[in-house]
């Protein structure tokens, strides 16, 4: 076993292991995670069986396998970067929503208790 | 016809007394004013609660996007028939409300936009911003079919249609031209009718001349985001 082989086991076993954590002490939430964890694995299968990496990258004409690692890990990363936009613009779109209906929530009971008061 | 008159404000104590006696001298009780308070750090709420206008509490600010639809969400509630954005740093003349009520009145359009520059050498600008305005109404122009001078005007009526249609979609980043390319893609007909604006009182454009090419850009870009956007 060489040390690159070594490296990169270890680095996308420590990614599993932390995200598994992270979903055990409900600080990830699983949909969130899956994207992770299937990076994580994958990773790992590949950085495991040098066979199968040098099929897959000499199959599409990369001629160093580690790289196609690299590449691998930055469409990842791309993937997921993209995920999290599309979450955030969800999550402010709730939060602009919530804003909203809390102001418009205010004014009605404001308008309710000056009723009242006036009865 | 029930009539709402919705001031986006933000930090806007020093001129809101004076816009909205402004528009109460001309409509006195036919008129009802909300302030939308967009999470303002000053007594924006306060004064306006104080001169018995209704007023909405945004608990953070949201823009001037999120602030109006909180404001169309209100008139949609409240069923009024016509809604009209109304600036609350006193450029808008309230006299000048009238003018665009009428078209929405006579049915014959959904929105009606103030436009300061329908009338020839009304408004005072600097040669780079009227140019950046030009180019600008002539893209716009072309997009929506109809000609627009003054596509960024905040003075604006809106009918019961627009109003619901607001409430459910209108835009954050540059409300007020994006919001007339999703009216124009919904199919509602717009029309400017032309008015009179002071000069700012209080407060500074959010345009200096040095940014505006770039904030155009960004705007163009937003608009054609919006032409392929789904209008629900």
């Amino acid at each position: 076993m060489d040390l690159l082989k070594l490296l990169a086991m270890t680095g996308s076993a420590i990614v599993l292991i932390v995200v598994i954590e992270l979903i055990r002490r409900g600080r990830l939430k699983e949909k969130y995670a899956l994207l992770w964890l299937g990076a994580g694995a994958i990773l790992l299968i590949l950085s495991a069986s040098r066979g199968l990496l040098e099929y897959i990258s000499l199959a599409v004409g990369i001629y160093y396998p580690p790289s196609f690692l690299f590449l691998l890990a930055f469409l990842f990363l791309l993937l997921i970067t993209l995920h999290f936009s599309v979450v955030i613009s969800g999550l402010s779109e709730k939060n602009k929503k919530l804003a909203q209906e809390l102001a418009l929530l205010r004014q009605q009971m404001r308008e309710h208790l000056d009723q009242n008061t006036k009865m | 016809m029930r009539v709402l008159i919705i001031i986006p404000a933000y930090n806007e104590e020093a001129s809101l007394p004076g816009v909205i006696r402004d528009i109460r001298e001309h409509f006195a009780p036919a008129i009802d004013i909300l302030v939308v308070n967009d999470g303002s750090r000053d007594q924006t709420s306060r004064i306006a609660k104080n001169v018995g206008v209704r007023v909405l509490d945004l608990p953070f600010n949201l823009g001037i996007g999120g602030a109006m639809q909180a404001g169309f969400q209100y008139a949609a509630i409240h069923r009024y028939d016509i809604a009209v954005q109304f600036d609350g740093d006193g450029q808008h003349i309230a006299s000048e409300i009238p003018a665009l009520l009428q078209p929405i009145i006579d049915e014959t359009v959904d929105m009606v936009i103030g436009s300061r520059f329908l009338t020839r050498g009304a408004y005072q600008s600097s040669a780079c911003r009227s140019f950046g305005i030009w180019i600008f109404s002539f893209i716009l122009s072309r997009i929506l079919g109809m000609t627009v001078t003054d596509s960024t005007s905040g003075f604006r009526a809106a009918n019961r249609d627009v109003v619901a249609f607001f409430s459910r979609m209108y835009p954050e980043d540059y409300p007020e031209p994006e919001a007339l390319v999703l009216l124009h893609k919904a199919g509602f007909r717009m029309q400017e009718v032309p008015v009179s604006m002071r000069e700012r009182t209080g407060g500074k454009s959010s345009i200096t001349a040095l940014r505006s090419v770039y904030y155009m850009t960004k705007v163009l870009l937003a608009i054609l985001i919006d032409l392929i956007k789904k209008v629900r």
